[in-house]
């Protein structure tokens, strides 16, 4: 008995000192962008407290930079993107796991390729085709890739998903003669409703996050997205410890904020989409 | 009742399933072999061309990949860079996944409180953006700020502190202990998820040689999973360390490489027709991960038949 409350006792004292290694580096971050920058440097571990409280950071950051727009970009961005993969996604999805035709197993393996073989490969044809196509620099290149980036792992996914959906309830739509398409838009599309937090896991925050699509196809502070504006703005005040902090914060909090929110239905996405 | 689905479908015109076929997944299709399956095979085409100075393409066959491979100027940052990666990867699958197994092992004890507490935490910086996380690292690891160097001298050890993220020897694996610290929520959920599908029954008779055994799929998949995106890294060594990688080109990976010699730096132009043979040499490296995994999973199902 002493044995089992000794050995609890381990587990929960490994496990916090895992989840501080975790949250405390942001933490830091956060915390140390609301002070002042001799506060920053003389006591880094310090909250900020009324001496020390300060917002000159966040003051640069809206001065002297975009960040409203690469805010209003990567939301852009991420939204049409998610909408687009889930639509064509499921699409897809429903046809090939409810239908057989000649070719369907090969396109289905085809539809998987993208799953493993990262499309970055192939960023120098990409940016050819969007310079031809006059769609360098443009928010509609970067939606046109990610959909293209997260289409392999939302039909599998959602594929998964249709197969449990109980066959009667399609059947009897049919047997009362409804279309096809309205069998899948009125009685099969609003059943993937739970499916999306698992796509949103494995394509959504990928996008919001991604570096390398706007590093190498925007330009302009125009089409920057916020991954993208907060790294070169860090880039170019690393000196200023208050406005790199305020940054990153900027970057850290909205995210943080929808995790804390969605992070139930997030993470039980995440393990019912691991377990296929 | 009949089977209804096949009543339909056999009922319906050949015209007609065709065109339902196309509407759903014509979109799906277009868009994903625009833009991912044939961007890949024209750089792979792009790789056997050579540009001049005026803008014309002439084909070479495999010439830039005898290049790479075998001309000095190219192939000592190309074998760098693989070496260091890796050495990157190496990394990630023993310190990683270790630790990804030992905390899911732990968060899957019965019975265990603030289990979902632990979980949400220990992911957070997995969903963070990899540019943020090396930042913040940077500044957490700066000998300017301290807070490392405080934090070693607080428990005794500030004379192991060192600019860990500016020296040559230990750059690298710096980074890739912070690409670490980010994504072990990832073998964590996996490996977790799958423990939760292990019946109670069976991991009470089989204990611990059995519970490998029924584990051993997800270690595979995470293992392929952390092979693909190590290989394809490049936000990270960036972020932290521009495009040369430094210090010296110790940390440059295939990532960085690859995105050195289709943009150019400080040091050389931008060359499309070798930045597409990087990428091609690293799609087959990536390609021969996958084909093997694939290879060991085959044969353990076959196993399994008979």
């Amino acid at each position: 008995m002493l044995n089992q409350r000794v050995q609890t006792f381990g587990v929960h004292v490994v496990l916090i000192a895992y989840s501080a290694l975790a949250v405390g580096p942001i933490l830091l971050v956060v915390m140390n962008s609301f002070k002042a920058r001799n506060a920053i440097f003389g006591a880094p571990l310090a909250p900020p407290n009324a001496a020390t409280f300060s917002l000159v950071g966040y003051a640069k950051v809206f001065g002297a930079s975009h960040i409203g727009t690469y805010f209003t970009n990567s939301l852009i961005v991420t939204l049409v993107s998610m909408f687009l993969v889930l639509l064509f996604g499921a699409m897809a999805a429903w046809a090939l796991t409810e239908y057989r035709f000649r070719g369907s197993t090969a396109l289905a393996l085809f539809l998987s390729i993208g799953i493993m073989v990262p499309i970055r490969l192939g960023s120098v044809a990409i940016l050819t085709m969007m310079r031809e196509a006059g769609l360098n620099d443009t928010l509609t290149a970067l939606i046109l890739v990610y959909v293209a980036q997260g289409l392999p792992m939302s039909i599998f996914i959602l594929s998964e998903f249709i197969q449990q959906i109980p066959k009667d309830l399609r059947d009897a739509a049919r047997c009362d003669g409804v279309p096809e398409t309205r069998i899948f838009f009125e009685v099969i599309a609003p059943l993937l409703r739970p499916a999306i937090a698992t796509v949103a896991v494995f394509t959504i925050v990928p996008i919001w996050n991604d570096l390398w699509f706007p590093l190498i196809l925007t330009s302009s502070d125009s089409t920057h997205t916020i991954t993208l504006g907060v790294q070169q703005f860090l880039g170019q005040y690393i000196t200023d410890w208050n406005a790199v902090l305020a940054a990153l914060s900027m970057a850290i909090l909205p995210v943080v904020a929808i995790y804390v929110i969605f992070s139930r239905q997030l993470i039980s996405g995440l393990t019912a989409g691991a377990v296929k | 009742m009949a089977e209804p689905l096949s009543q339909v479908v056999a009922s319906m015109p050949r015209a007609r399933f065709v065109g339902l076929m196309g509407l759903f997944l014509g979109p799906a299709v277009a868009v994903y072999t625009a833009f991912s399956i044939y961007p890949l095979i024209a750089t792979m085409g792009l790789a056997t061309y050579t540009n001049d100075s005026a803008g014309g393409y002439h084909f070479v066959g495999l010439t830039n990949f005898v290049t790479l491979l075998t001309d000095s100027l190219w192939s000592k940052p190309f074998w760098n860079a693989a070496k260091n990666n890796l050495i990157f990867f190496c990394v990630h699958m023993l310190v990683q996944n270790p630790i990804g197994i030992a905390l899911a092992g732990l968060l899957s004890l019965p019975g265990l409180k603030l289990k979902s507490l632990y979980r949400t935490i220990i992911f957070l910086p997995t969903m963070l953006s990899v540019v943020i996380v090396g930042f913040s690292w940077n500044l957490i690891l700066s000998p300017l700020w301290g807070v490392a160097e405080g934090a070693l001298k607080a428990v005794g050890l500030g004379s192991l502190f060192a600019p860990w993220l500016g020296l040559p020897s230990t750059a690298l694996v710096t980074l890739a202990l912070i690409s670490v610290w980010q994504f072990v929520g990832i073998p964590l959920m996996l490996i977790y998820a799958a423990l939760l599908n292990i019946p109670d029954e069976l991991v009470d008779a089989a204990r611990v040689d059995g519970l490998g055994h029924l584990v051993l799929p997800t270690i595979g998949l995470v293992s392929i999973l952390t092979f693909v995106g190590n290989f394809n890294a490049f936000d990270l060594i960036y972020s932290v360390k521009g495009a040369l990688a430094g210090p010296n080109f110790a940390s440059d990976i295939l990532g960085t490489f690859f995105y050195r010699t289709f943009f150019g730096n400080q040091l050389q132009l931008g060359n499309p027709t070798m930045g597409a043979a990087v990428a091609t040499v690293m799609f087959f490296i990536i390609l021969a991960g996958v084909c093997l995994y694939l290879f060991i999973v085959q044969r353990r199902l076959r196993r399994y038949a008979f």
